[in-house]
């Protein structure tokens, strides 16, 4: 009986929602569809197609850093690819990738609702996305060619390229809304939509946690949005609210892009931890230590992590004043990102640990994301901040931070409920190699970047000192490991898409409400609207784990 | 557009805190048309105001001016005076947010200089 649940009927009889005919058959049921399972599968499809190209462009990157010098490119063609990397990675893959996919699969499940509140503004939302990413991908063909800025877009370089900044960043600005959109919508879902008995502190931590991301989604994006408009205004008629030579300040664009881009890592990684508070205590064998930290610790960082923008700007002309206060609230989000980190320890200590795939992915992520937390606390220094930043330390932290963390627990999520959401199992024996695989890469990759950055190499140069191309050639032979596992990964996904056995309808021994219904789970979810008892993670009524060896 | 599966209800015992539209609750034209001569009007200062020489205060004048403005829209075009509590609480977050993040950037620039 997950989540205490009581008057749950048999959910199991009903026909899957892939194969219930609606009003509209083919392409077009999921075009046009507006069940949030199937926009869900429609944004795995989106996030992954660009989240592959991304990578793509990531080893081209590294492939051009094996040697000084030119190696197989031009330095204008490194610029413009390390600014796809990053505009993709971040806008299209990272921060809708978990909330975008699994949060819309799942949130509704997990509350006991039939579908989100606004099922037509959820497909609305995903078409935006899908208009925002066309919008990319044409303005590398058009206009004045591929962008050079970075992803940050700074002025004000970004003013004055003859590159296609403007539509780029219109690209942005429409994505901004399919993000303002799934957070208004998950917002109201979750205070309208609760089953009967599900409490704010019944609630499943990953509800939680897309709580708080909504949040910020709704307050920070508009932010983002005005000044990537203001930026095409300044391009277009010189309006002189960035460009210093007719009276702008740069420095006000950086206030605004931070505004909205450092809590924007929190929209990144903060459904990461809620999935990692779902997967903890499923593979513990036990309620989680500190359900109530954890979910309040949610929304300390949501909004402490509003208030710490200036310390991507120690170095870039803001007063002292500000740069010593900024650096005291960036210590004070390590609070709430402690109090998360102690409690999923603390949940494992005297667990029945078993060691599935989501569950070493999970374990990797914690591994993962103390480094990158703690060399973060390194660049919230303001003295060490100094001789860091711009450097490869920064590339590095980042890379460990949120390909680290949302990244490595997307993977987590697709494991975990993969069964879930096709009914089909994959095998387990190579996704566990393929999490170790990746592991192994990624440190391989990333860690060197620590060293680098840490000696002075630069951030975003093309060309580099000789002293520093051991480090490359660890980093580069680093990519072809990690990208080789990622592949292996996906292969393994699709073989048990397509060959994999029937998933039963637990197959973790979660206790949480999806794990209540089929696999895949029925139209509309629940055929009666359950009712919940306890709390989240009652494993006292889970008598084992179904078979799904 | 909503979603009426079930029936747009809070089933989960808070329903104390996400109530109904207070439909009953709609300003008179009366109201409204007051509202609208003290927004023209308010307009009107604001021009005024950016005509004197008020050197640091003018951005936080202007700023007030607008503030008032806002919450006239905001409590009787939008109703929210006569709306449930959780979405003047929502405002609220939305507002505090506001405040500290432009007390924050305009703190840089007091003492960049």
């Amino acid at each position: 009986m997950a989540n205490g649940t009581i008057a749950v009927p048999p959910q199991t009889a009903e026909i899957d929602f892939y194969n219930v005919r609606g009003r509209h058959k083919g392409i077009l049921s999921w075009l046009l569809t507006i069940d949030h399972k199937r926009i869900g599968i429609l944004y795995l499809g989106s996030v992954v197609f660009f989240f592959l190209v991304a990578m793509t462009i990531g080893v081209f990157m590294r492939l051009e850093m094996l040697s000084p010098g030119e190696t197989f490119m031009k330095p204008q063609t490194y610029n413009s690819l390390f600014t796809l990397h990053g505009v993709i990675m971040i806008f299209l893959f990272i921060i809708p990738a978990v909330p975008a996919v699994f949060g819309n699969f799942f949130l509704p499940i997990q509350l006991g609702a039939q579908d989100v509140q606004f099922p037509k503004l959820n497909l609305l939302s995903w078409y935006l996305y899908i208009i925002g990413g066309a919008l990319a991908i044409i303005s590398l063909f058009s206009g004045g060619g591929i962008m050079d800025t970075g992803w940050t877009f700074y002025v004000p370089y970004s003013i004055r390229t003859t590159t296609n900044v403007s539509l780029s960043v219109f690209a942005a600005f429409v994505l901004g809304f399919a993000t303002i959109l799934t957070g208004l919508n998950f917002i109201t879902t979750i205070h309208r939509l609760r089953c009967p008995g599900m409490t704010w502190f019944r609630m499943p931590l990953f509800a939680w946690a897309l709580y708080a991301t909504s949040w910020i989604q709704v307050l920070a994006t508009p932010v983002i949005g005005i000044t990537l408009v203001l930026i095409i205004l300044e391009r277009a008629f010189g309006i002189g609210v960035f460009d210093p030579t007719i009276g702008g300040d740069p420095l006000l664009y950086q206030h605004m892009f931070w505004i909205y881009s450092h809590p924007a890592v929190y929209i990144m990684i903060l459904p990461a931890m809620g999935v990692v508070s779902e997967i903890i205590p499923t593979f513990s064998k036990k309620a989680i230590f500190g359900y109530v930290p954890i979910a309040i610790s949610s929304l300390g960082i949501a909004l402490v992590g509003y208030l710490v923008w200036g310390h991507h700007m120690f170095s870039s002309g803001i007063s002292d004043t500000s740069r010593v206060i900024f650096s005291l609230l960036t210590f004070f989000v390590a609070l709430p990102s402690g109090i998360k980190v102690f409690n999923w320890v603390a949940t494992l200590y005297k667990g029945s640990i078993d060691v599935t795939a989501p569950m070493l992915y999970v374990l990797l992520f914690i591994f993962i994301f103390s480094i990158g937390g703690l060399t973060g606390l390194a660049l919230g220094a303001l003295n060490t901040d100094l001789h860091l930043t711009d450097t490869y330390f920064v590339v590095g932290h980042f890379h460990y931070v949120m390909f680290g963390g949302m990244g490595i627990i997307f993977f987590a999520s697709l494991h975990y409920w993969f069964p879930k959401m096709f009914g089909k199992m994959y095998n387990e024996k190579v996704a566990k190699v393929a999490a170790i695989w990746i592991g192994i890469g990624f440190n391989t990759l990333y860690f060197p970047m620590f060293i680098m950055g840490y000696l002075g190499m630069p951030r975003r140069y093309y060309d580099y000192l000789p002293e520093f191309q051991t480090y490359h050639i660890i980093a580069t032979v680093g990519s072809w490991i990690l990208v080789s596992g990622i592949l292996v990964m996906f292969f393994n996904l699709l073989q048990g898409l397509r060959k994999g056995r029937k998933a039963p309808d637990n197959p973790w021994g979660g206790t949480t409400l999806e794990w209540t219904v089929s696999s895949p789970p029925p139209m509309e979810n629940f055929k009666i609207i359950p009712e919940v008892t306890t709390g989240p993670y009652d494993h006292t009524h889970i008598h084992g784990q179904e078979d799904n060896k | 557009m909503e979603n009426n599966h079930l029936n747009g209800s809070d089933h989960g015992g808070h329903g104390h805190d996400d109530g109904h539209i207070a439909e009953a609750h709609h300003p008179s034209y009366g109201i409204n048309v007051l509202v609208w001569i003290g927004l023209l009007s308010l307009t009107a200062i604001t021009v005024a105001v950016a005509g004197i020489n008020l050197g640091s205060l003018a951005l936080t004048v202007a700023l007030m001016i607008a503030l008032v403005k806002s919450m006239f829209v905001i409590n009787f075009f939008m109703h929210l005076k006569f709306d449930n509590k959780v979405f003047k609480i929502f405002l609220g977050i939305c507002m505090v947010t506001f405040a500290v993040v432009m007390i924050l950037t305009f703190f840089d620039l007091t003492f960049r200089f």
